[in-house]
């Protein structure tokens, strides 16, 4: 009786704790966008982490980039091939890129190399007390360490996941225009007139600006919140990659859902 | 690495970045195909659509002069109205015919116009009298079935041989 009763008191403290540090995590959402004028005062704090998070993800989205398309242009041709439609090679390769993969492989590369490596830091930084001398200094460790990096990971994720999936049209293409040999005409115009600007590429977009913030501020609330030892900081790195891939692709469902369900037909 | 670097780098990349959704817009997306600026509105009752779609294109000719708008249906005449916007370059006589076409077998379908010899042109709100509707496989299917019946021979017995 004693051990259900343990097991019982066990599952609702773990409730009740996840419960208080998602509260905890919206109260700091909350205080970051209020001290967020730092970071665009200051512009180059941010500009900083755009570099970190951005331009240092770049090898690591082009090259994924392009060999996702290059998987996309064989795996496509050989379906499409047995009904005989494969000139629309293009809309397969451009719609599944734009709308899916290109936010979502985008988003979960970003989170294992940006979203750890600002976890790590932030951590790292807490464990070294270097927020504790900040707070000393009277400088808000929010507004001055915080903020730039969420910041710089909000305005990366887009345009990493652009660069993903033009990356990836160009693997497409060169699978199966310059290595296959579809037409390569019918490949262009047949994507062109299936892909639509504000149904499927904004959407995309909006889908990695989601995503972007989600990342960013798991990233940046677990360092902040990591206890300021070495197991605290690897564990809080590891919390991070794993809840901001299941976030990316719970929200990626949810968004898919509003996006492309219901509406005007087609 | 110095400041004047990292604002290179970063500059570099939201450029790439910003270069990037304008391939997707313009190059994968058919953003250029079809300004719906200067178009006028038509508007078309069908029998049946088939599988029309909004935003499939309309051909004259085999090339594309504008997009489907809106479909619905009319509840009196028991018909489907689809609303074009054509491209305001393009001009077509007012006893234009719109038939609803597929391109290729299992193609899309989309609305094909054909051009008649009256002399007053369409303008923005105008009904197209003439309308051919989709074609429907099984209504085929079925006519050619009771054209084997009446010749007065089993169509399985047809199948067969």
């Amino acid at each position: 009786m004693s051990g259900v009763g343990r097991f019982l008191q066990s599952l609702g403290r773990q409730v009740t704790d996840r419960i208080v540090r998602l509260g905890y995590a919206a109260r700091f959402f909350a205080y970051m966008m209020l001290h967020s004028g730092t970071a665009f005062r200051r512009f180059h704090l941010t500009i900083r982490e755009v570099f970190f998070s951005g331009v240092l993800s770049l090898i690591i989205i082009l090259v994924s980039g392009l060999f996702v398309g290059m998987v996309l242009g064989l795996q496509g041709y050989d379906t499409l091939q047995r009904y005989g439609s494969s000139e629309a090679l293009g809309v397969l390769v451009a719609l599944s890129l734009v709308r899916e993969l290109g936010p979502v492989v985008a988003g979960l590369l970003f989170a294992s190399r940006a979203g750890s490596a600002i976890t790590a830091e932030i951590g790292l930084m807490k464990a070294t007390e270097q927020i504790s001398a900040m707070e000393m200094m009277a400088v808000d460790p929010v507004a001055r360490v915080v903020a730039p990096r969420f910041w710089g990971g909000v305005i990366s994720m887009p345009l990493l996941a652009a660069l993903f999936s033009a990356m990836g049209v160009f693997g497409g293409y060169l699978v199966g225009v310059q290595l296959i040999g579809v037409d390569e005409g019918s490949f262009w115009s047949q994507m062109q007139s299936a892909v639509d600007f504000r149904r499927d590429v904004m959407n995309g977009v909006i889908k990695s600006f989601v995503f972007g913030v989600a990342v960013s501020l798991i990233a940046v609330f677990e360092g902040f919140d990591a206890p300021p030892t070495a197991e605290g900081v690897s564990r809080a790195t590891t919390r991070t990659v794993v809840t901001s891939s299941l976030a990316i692709l719970a929200l990626d469902f949810v968004l898919t859902a509003l996006m492309f369900t219901g509406g005007t037909g087609s | 690495m110095n400041r004047s670097t990292i604002d290179l780098w970063v500059g570099l990349f939201v450029a790439a970045g910003l270069l990037a959704v304008l391939f997707l817009a313009l190059k994968v997306g058919n953003l250029t195909t079809f300004s719906a600026g200067d178009a006028y509105q038509i508007q078309a009752k069908f029998a049946n659509i088939g599988g029309l779609k909004v935003r499939a294109p309309i051909k004259s000719a085999g090339v594309v002069v504008g997009r489907i708008s809106d479909i619905r249906f009319d509840n009196d005449s028991y018909e489907a109205v689809v609303s074009m916007n054509v491209d305001g370059r393009y001009q077509f006589p007012r006893d234009t015919v719109a038939k609803i076409l597929t391109s290729g077998l299992l193609g899309e379908q989309y609305v094909g116009l054909e051009a008649g010899g009256d002399g007053v042109m369409l303008k923005q709100g105008d009904r197209l009298r003439l309308t051919q509707s989709a074609v429907v496989l099984e209504n085929l299917i079925s006519q050619f079935l009771f054209n084997k019946a009446a010749d007065g021979k089993d169509p399985k017995e047809d199948a067969k041989k």
